[in-house]
């Protein structure tokens, strides 16, 4: 008897161990591998130069704006989310027809084996940003018929000048939108919409002034997007 | 004294002070032009970060976001469809959207992102970029 409780003592600590351990990883990995290109803590800078310059978007509050399944899926086998990556400008070029994207300028990014995948998304969850980023259950969780919000998107917000909605459809500035009900956390997605700057000071998306009522529908809406990225 | 019936000497003592003048003038116009590209330089940035992504980099509209867009954005460079623009408009325009001047609500209301001083340098400077009527945006 006593020999099972104590293998199941030993089993217990190695599992906590291990825990422990690949929670270790996850922010080692973070630091060496992630910070270079990615804003682990609050920056001091929040002018308009820095978010020009930054390689990738900010991820101390990553733990409030990302979902955990998604993060790991995609760390293993990353797809483009900013058509045009960050900065835009930096990666556009003149045709005759239009400014197109440099598709060759856009750096891959690193893919991650499973077991670093799934702890560096651990670490990124634990990073919730400053207190009140976020306001909790903001979203009231109400279904949004489909059309009503891809009218919203498509036609009445303005949405679609810079964002995908569906693979192809919609502008390339902002990143796609189409998967955003599997990348996104709602209240995350809510507060974003309602007022962009307090995220990103200066960024390029403008502050809508929307009613209650919109702010919404729309984040309903962009929580019913699930397509999967095709590249 | 008529020119042609001056001395060497006369000639030399004109001389002088019309080079230095000419060299004076030439050093205002040069500094001029410098001013001028200086004071473009802050409004041509927040082009590049607000405007170009659907107004594009040739300020033609022809961003990458116009692809999908039923309305192609305004272009900036065309003297004659800008100049048929009051400055009032175009403030206003950038300031609260394209609804607020009966145009595409794809147009954002930048007044929340943007000072005041920041739009009307923007103003001014599509007037710069179309070379059509006078920046009396101030």
């Amino acid at each position: 008897m006593s020999r099972i409780a104590g293998l199941i003592s030993a089993v217990a600590l190695a599992y906590f161990a291990a825990s422990a351990c690949l929670a270790a990883d996850g922010k080692a990995i973070l630091e060496r591998r992630c910070a270079q290109c990615h804003a682990l803590s609050k920056p001091a800078d929040t002018s308009l130069e820095r978010l020009r310059t930054r390689k990738g978007p900010d991820l101390y509050y990553a733990g409030v704006k990302y979902r955990r399944q998604w993060l790991v899926e995609w760390l293993e086998q990353p797809t483009r989310i900013r058509p045009a990556g960050e900065f835009y400008f930096e990666h556009i070029r003149m045709t005759p027809e239009g400014d197109v994207v440099n598709v060759e300028s856009l750096p891959p990014h690193p893919k991650l084996s499973a077991a670093d995948a799934a702890a560096v998304s651990d670490a990124l969850m634990g990073l919730k940003g400053p207190d009140g980023l976020v306001k909790k259950d903001a979203f009231k969780k109400q279904a949004v018929p489909a059309m009503i919000g891809a009218m919203m998107f498509e036609k009445l917000r303005g949405c679609a000048a810079c964002h995908m909605d569906k693979p192809g459809s919609g502008g390339l500035s902002g990143p796609e939108l189409y998967d955003a009900g599997l990348r996104l956390q709602p209240d995350y997605v809510y507060a974003y919409i309602a007022d962009p700057q307090r995220f990103d000071p200066h960024i390029w998306m403008p502050a809508l002034q929307l009613s209650e009522a919109d702010l919404q529908r729309l984040t309903g809406y962009l929580m019913s997007l699930k397509e999967t990225p095709r590249k | 004294m008529p020119m042609f019936k001056a001395t060497r000497s006369e000639r030399r003592i004109v001389l002088v002070p019309f080079l230095a003048a000419m060299l004076i003038l030439g050093g205002l116009w040069g500094r001029a032009r410098a001013d001028d590209a200086e004071k473009w330089k802050e409004p041509s940035r927040l082009y590049d970060t607000y405007c170009a992504q659907c107004h594009g980099m040739g300020r033609n509209g022809k961003g990458i976001n116009a692809r999908s867009m039923a309305v192609q954005p305004r272009d900036h460079a065309d003297a004659k469809g800008m100049g048929a623009i009051p400055d009032a408009e175009i403030i206003k325009a950038i300031t609260d959207g394209g609804l607020s001047v009966n145009k595409s609500v794809l147009m954002p209301a930048w007044g929340k992102v943007l000072s005041r001083q920041q739009i009307l340098d923007l103003a001014a400077y599509l007037r710069h970029v179309c070379n059509c009527g006078t920046a009396s945006a101030r």
